[in-house]
């Protein structure tokens, strides 16, 4: 692996290494008072944020500098790009400088990729943080963890993504790898919140939240992206709601086992409850801890081994 | 997985330098000079770590037959060296072994690391740094099963169970039952593999 781009082609045993090594790193650093890891010393890597972003950049910088990487952070506001500077130039110009990874989100679909094509012939791997709305593998390889971790096992699982699918690249990452992962996923959102094509997904797609609560194991909640919204995609917030936000009624109907995600940043209210996000079925922090766990792993599968970078 | 160990039926050049019986016999021995050496009865008991793979079920056997012998109870554990090895940029990346650190910790105690085969004393090295983040132990000893020679760091075992005259083209295979499907020691004529 040199890149990590998508889940869309990742297969099953590659993801599942990825998610023991987390496992691993995550028990290894457990109760420790130095959480500090030699692994990747005088490896360089530099995340490129084209988008507002707390946890991801900060997961991504604490994940490099726990396992001792040095970690530059590039903001599009304080940097070139500022000056107009194109996103070709910007990528040459980190990896001439000498980065050996380069962690980039950005609002148009298909940034991480563009980069890897102009970066091939070097030693640089791409890391997609999310790009416009197509993926954002290592937030599916956080949610798929916390979900093994909470249910013991991924196959023949049952999950619901629920909510605007259309803006979502978190929903795109994770329907790839988790019916990679032998997952049954079904989509439920309002008809205008689907993305054309849904048809040829791997997945079942509903309207009725209610009749779907019963029969999951979990259920991945997904913020409603008002930022890329230009137009009556739902009558509004209070109906959005109503119809398919996770109230604490709703939530009742869940089974007594199942797992409550959300990717975060929560509109508490809108999309859940606040009393839901709270509730101990909900894992919320957890993905946020196994965040960082999640992407050490994936650092660690692009940059420990020189072999392996083809 | 180390390439020594692949699968017990190896080409025509193996010799078995260890019978199952030698192996039993050579733990056995091993144990009781650990209780001499550690003065397992009147200290603290020391705590057997292994290094995985093969040193895990190693460190097992040995505290077993420490306590049959002096009727003490010996903690024992074992630590993944993944991430700390020097050779980590040579190489595909590799899963993580597991790190089982018995509840006793390892403060205050003297640690003994137990691997397989001794060879260049980068696994041990790597191990001892790896020691140093879960605690300060009092002393660290080190038992292997096999001294093979062709030392790169000044490094040496406390308890050896045969010490095998190689050469670098050869590869010592330790086989156990928990891994494997039986207990011996191979040597076998090999190319560059089996370096670790």
């Amino acid at each position: 692996m040199k890149h990590l781009l998508a889940t869309e082609g990742l297969d099953a045993a590659t993801a599942t290494q990825v998610l023991d090594t987390a496992d691993g790193l995550k028990r290894t650093l457990l109760g420790r008072e130095v959480r500090k890891l030699p692994t990747l010393r005088g490896r360089t890597v530099i995340t490129v944020f084209y988008e507002n972003s707390t946890r991801t950049r900060v997961s991504f910088e604490l994940a490099g500098k726990w396992m001792s990487a040095d970690v530059v952070n590039v903001s599009a506001g304080g940097s070139s790009v500022g000056k107009g500077e194109s996103l070709r130039d910007t990528a040459l110009t980190l990896s001439a400088a000498g980065a050996d990874c380069v962690i980039i989100r950005h609002p148009a679909s298909g940034a991480a990729h563009r980069l890897a094509d102009w970066l091939e012939g070097t030693s640089t791997s791409v890391i997609n943080a999310g790009d416009g709305m197509h993926e954002h593998p290592t937030q599916a390889l956080l949610d798929a963890a916390t979900l093994r971790e909470r249910l013991g096992s991924l196959d023949g699982r049952r999950v619901a993504i629920v909510g605007d699918v259309l803006h979502s690249r978190v929903a795109r990452s994770n329907v790839h790898l988790l019916t990679a992962l032998g997952v049954e996923v079904v989509i439920v959102a309002p008809p205008t919140l689907l993305p054309a094509g849904i048809d040829a997904w791997p997945v079942t797609v509903s309207h009725e939240l209610d009749a779907e609560l019963p029969s999951v194991d979990a259920v991945m909640m997904l913020r409603v992206q008002a930022e890329r919204m230009h137009g009556g995609f739902f009558p509004s917030a209070r109906e959005y709601s109503i119809s398919y936000g996770l109230s604490e009624g709703r939530a009742a109907l869940l089974p007594d086992h199942a797992v409550v995600l959300h990717p975060g940043p929560m509109l508490r209210g809108m999309e859940i409850a606040s009393s839901v996000a709270d509730a101990p079925s909900a894992a919320i922090t957890e993905q946020v801890r196994n965040g960082v766990h999640v992407r050490m792993a994936v650092l660690y599968h692009l940059l420990a081994g020189e072999e392996a970078r083809e | 997985m180390a390439p020594r160990s692949r699968g017990a039926t190896g080409p025509a050049a193996e010799r078995e330098l260890l019978t199952a019986g030698d192996v039993a016999r050579t733990v056995a021995r091993m144990a009781h000079q650990v209780i001499e050496k550690t003065a397992i009865g009147s200290a603290d008991p020391p705590v057997l770590l292994g290094i995985p793979t093969r040193g895990a079920p190693l460190a097992a056997r040995l505290a077993e037959r420490i306590t049959e012998f002096s009727d003490v109870e010996i903690p024992c554990g074992s630590i993944d060296i993944t991430l700390y090895r020097d050779d980590l940029r040579h190489r595909p990346p590799r899963p993580l072994e597991r790190t089982q650190l018995p509840d006793t910790g390892v403060d205050g105690r003297i640690v003994v690391l137990v691997d397989d085969v001794l060879f260049s004393g980068r696994t041990v090295r790597a191990a001892l740094d790896a020691l140093r983040e879960v605690g300060r132990p009092k002393a660290v000893q080190l038992a292997v099963l096999v001294d093979r020679g062709h030392r790169e760091l000044p490094i040496r075992a406390d308890y050896v169970g045969k010490n095998v005259p190689t050469s670098r083209h050869e590869e010592v295979a330790v086989l156990l039952a928990e891994v494997d499907d039986r207990d011996a020691v191979l040597l076998r004529a090999a190319g560059e593999r089996g370096r670790r």
